[in-house]
């Protein structure tokens, strides 16, 4: 009987894994949901026990006059060490489960495709051995992949939730994690750790194409250096994560101003001075964002410096792109 | 008994609203906490409120579906909504309110063993509390209650202030603890043993070892961190040359045993209800209070449970999944000892039992979801997930404040000496119970889909679910509001209410309603345990 229920289970298993979830998008998750399938049968037979239980035996003993009797009943120790063990046994049961599974995301494979991606306030930037950077990550179908992970600033956490992934960045160490995509297609990627302002607006995209479209697009974005400059600079502003914060497609605010349109026009201060937005006024607002504070903007900005982190081509190749926004 | 007759009671003995501000008794200064805390929780849900209302919808465009400005006043209100509520209302809750007042009359004691000190305790806690209120008015705290460095060593926020605040209410959580834990050994009736206390006591006995064993770090990592900030020294920036985990292995190593501080006084206060509305002893006593026992040791030893993603090496992760699992069992213990206590009972469907079975059916699902979360692989999916949310909130919100709803009708006849209406009591029961599950059990659905917590805005394809979450709230503000209008018009209108209105053994309900200055009339001689219904 023991065996056939546990046949049935299994089956069941099958039927509940991955409700609710995510699609999967690799096998490690395909793992986790089969796990995640058995907790929640278990669950529901924990909760129909205590819950139903609970139900049953409140209305077979409802009060029926003030002067009831009721058994005196004040230990049974078999049935003690019954609702103790078994509960033991299946969390030891899920716990092992949950280690072996644990163990295979924590080793990282040989031979994967590193990618150094770095988390900042508040956008990821992938890094490809090839020097190609990109606020979007591309990884090639059916290979094993490393992420590297590193933080500018504070903590973030990159989570993918298709692959059941997560793990910190943390500044001042590399973390890792891994993911063999099973599956084509764009998949969703997440901040989970609270970093700020636009902690939510942390997200990118991860996609997973076919091992010769990859390459095609590896060579395709080395290429960026041959662009002309305001298409170079319509990359670094998405690569800088510029575009987490400001509009350049209407008036509409985002975090900071919209940068729509704004070019050579006059532009107010939080101290009502007035400039004009030119080279020099767009140079000082990246290098030093406390300089400029635009009125109806909070003070001090939110905005982190870059100072250091552009090189002077990087720079003008940014202003270009915002002049081109007329 | 003798004390009917003067008409005296610890309410009207001391005429004057002064007199509150320096009674010794502990009566009043559970009346004292009660209302503060009463007041807390009253912020700390308009700011739920809030919350639940902004992410009714996705912010498609800046303008439309938003309600709080921008995503910095939302990290603030959630912020402030978790920290009151931890440590400003369900930390202070059961302890400070029913504690007080129950445990001295539970051992048959005039008072608690330090009544000075209890009442210093509520000046600490009151003091904590301005200071981080102040906060609010000054550049306000945006890091969640969790405080994680780097991020709280570089908002302009006044994490200082919010830290020392929490620091000092600390302070206050720490003499309780410790006039209770006295309380209990030194000033117990003759005959009360140990193993006739009140399951009540044990729980609040087992949570007086946590706070006073688990408290000072959290007072330690705090003023670490507001060292870290005031003079720079680096202990947890790395830019200074600290490590941002290790401010994560210190602070939940206070907070997971302060998850323990927040669930075993609810235990205990199910563990009167369930009895007295049965008219039912307890099955397997010594099992329940070895078992809170229990949960406050290994509670110690589970912190990094919340850090299996933090970059805390995997052996680290297993061990802590482990010890958790562990922690797992004395509370299926207790969820089995008082279903069985249900068995062949005499059960009476008032307001106060209705809050328990709440608590059963609320914490059954808590427990059960624990479990899930304290898989390794399975929680790297679910871990900072709104599934997380879900099941703290079942456990805590769920747990603990359906045990102090349950706790205050049950014990409103005894503090008050009133009778409430009990249709209203229930109502609010219906409300707060239905609201509850549509509020949070939605959140298990987004987690599970991946929705990451502490989000201002969306993606498109979670709206639903939220949009359901939020209805929810409003349910459960209508369910208190009741509750709350039921209390006043009790305490305004209500009819004398009995001596001992339940039919219950333990010792606070054979002295009068509401009970003398001191508690009884002849110090009690204990002959037998508290649960002896025959």
């Amino acid at each position: 009987m023991a065996s056939g229920m546990l046949f049935a289970m299994l089956l069941m298993n099958k039927a509940v894994a991955g409700t609710f979830m995510p699609e999967q998008g690799t096998d490690i998750a395909r793992q986790i949901d089969d796990l995640y399938g058995f907790l929640i049968i278990v669950s529901f037979i924990s909760c129909a026990i205590l819950i139903g239980g609970m139900i049953y035996f409140a209305m077979k003993y409802k009060r029926k006059s003030a002067n009831d009797k009721t058994a005196y009943i004040t230990h049974d120790t078999r049935l003690e060490v019954l609702w103790s063990v078994i509960p033991l046994i299946i969390f030891l049961l899920v716990f092992a489960w949950g280690w072996i599974i644990f163990h295979d995301m924590r080793t990282m494979p040989k031979n994967a495709l590193e990618i150094q991606v770095t988390a900042k306030q508040w956008a990821w930037v992938a890094e490809y051995k090839n020097g190609v950077r990109s606020s979007e990550i591309v990884v090639p179908v059916n290979k094993d992949v490393k992420i590297l992970l590193a933080s500018e600033d504070v903590l973030h956490s990159f989570y993918v939730p298709s692959f059941r992934i997560k793990q910190d960045a943390v500044p001042g160490r590399y973390t890792a994690v891994w993911f063999n995509a099973t599956k084509l297609g764009e998949f969703y990627v997440f901040c989970t750790e609270l970093c700020g302002t636009s902690h939510s607006s942390m997200v990118t995209k991860l996609k997973v194409v076919s091992q010769a479209d990859f390459d095609k697009w590896l060579i395709t974005e080395s290429e960026v250096g041959l662009l002309p400059i305001a298409q170079r600079g319509a990359k670094y502003f998405q690569t800088r994560a510029c575009a987490s914060c400001h509009n350049v497609n209407d008036a509409v605010v985002k975090v900071g101003p919209s940068l729509y349109q704004r070019w050579g026009k006059a532009s107010v201060q939080s101290d009502g001075s007035k400039v004009i937005f030119d080279e020099n006024h767009v140079r000082e607002s990246i290098l030093l964002p406390q300089a400029n504070i635009s009125a109806g903007f909070a003070k001090p900005s939110p905005m982190p410096s870059f100072q250091g982190q552009l090189s002077e081509s990087e720079l003008a190749a940014i202003i270009e792109y915002i002049k081109g926004l007329n | 008994m003798g004390q009917h007759s003067s008409g005296k009671n610890y309410i009207n003995e001391e005429p004057g609203l002064l007199s509150w501000f320096g009674t010794l008794d502990h009566k009043r200064i559970a009346l004292l906490y009660f209302v503060t805390v009463m007041f807390f929780f009253l912020i700390g849900g308009i700011m739920a409120l809030l919350l639940r209302l902004e992410l009714f919808a996705p912010n498609v465009t800046q303008n439309v579906g938003q309600i709080l400005k921008n995503g910095d006043v939302y990290n603030q209100v959630l912020t402030y909504h978790g920290a009151m509520m931890v440590f400003m209302v369900i930390i202070p809750g059961i302890p400070a309110i029913l504690g007080n007042f129950f445990l001295p009359l539970q051992l048959g004691a005039k008072d608690v063993a330090f009544p000075r000190l209890n009442l210093l305790s509520w000046y600490v806690f009151m003091t904590g509390a301005a200071l981080a209120i102040c906060t609010f008015f000054s550049t306000k705290v945006d890091t969640g209650w969790t405080f994680y460095t780097p991020y709280s060593i570089r908002t302009n926020g006044a994490v200082v202030m919010m830290v020392l605040a929490a620091f000092i209410m600390g302070m206050s959580s720490i003499l309780t603890g410790l006039n209770f834990i006295v309380t209990v050994h030194k000033l117990r009736a003759p005959g009360m043993t140990m193993f006739r206390i009140p399951l009540f006591v044990w729980a609040i006995y087992s949570t007086a070892i946590l706070q006073v064993l688990a408290t000072p770090v959290l007072a330690i990592t705090l003023l670490l961190l507001a060292m870290e900030r005031v003079f720079g020294i680096g202990i947890f920036d790395p830019k200074l040359g600290g490590d941002p985990v290790l401010f994560q292995h210190f602070f939940w190593f206070y907070s997971h045993p302060a998850v323990y501080i927040m669930i075993l006084p609810a235990m205990g206060v199910i563990s009167e209800i369930i009895t007295t509305h049965a008219k039912k002893t307890i099955f397997g006593y010594t099992a329940i209070a070895f078992s809170s026992i229990g949960i406050a040791l290994v509670s110690f030893f589970v912190w990094g449970h919340h850090m299996f993603v933090s970059g805390q090496s995997e052996l680290a992760g297993i061990v802590f999944s482990f010890i958790t699992m562990l922690v797992g069992v004395p509370t299926a213990i207790k969820m089995f000892n008082w279903l069985a206590t249900l068995y062949k009972g005499s059960i009476q469907f008032t307001a106060p039992m209705l809050y328990a079975l709440g608590f059963l059916f609320l914490f059954a699902i808590g427990g059960v979801t624990g479990i899930i979360l304290a898989v390794t692989a399975v929680d790297v999916h679910f871990h900072d997930t709104y599934f997380v949310v879900a099941h703290f909130h079942y456990v805590m919100v769920g747990g603990t404040l359906m045990a102090i709803m349950g706790g205050f009708f049950h014990w409103f006849p005894k503090m008050f000496g009133k009778v409430y209406n009990e249709l209203g009591a229930q109502l609010s029961w219906v409300f707060i119970f239905v609201g509850f599950n549509v509020t949070f059990f939605p959140q298990f659905i987004l987690g599970a889909k991946g929705m990451p917590r502490r989000y201002f805005d969306y993606i498109p394809e979670y709206e639903q679910l939220n949009k359901i979450s939020t209805i929810g709230s409003w349910l459960i503000t209508i369910g208190f509001l009741i509750g709350l209008y039921t209390m006043i018009q009790a305490l305004r209108k209500g009819a004398k209410a009995a001596d001992n209105p339940w039919g219950s053994k333990t010792l606070e309900w054979q002295t009068s309603s509401p009970p003398i200055m001191h508690n009884f009339d002849h110090e009690p001689t204990v002959t037998a345990g508290p649960y002896e219904y025959k």
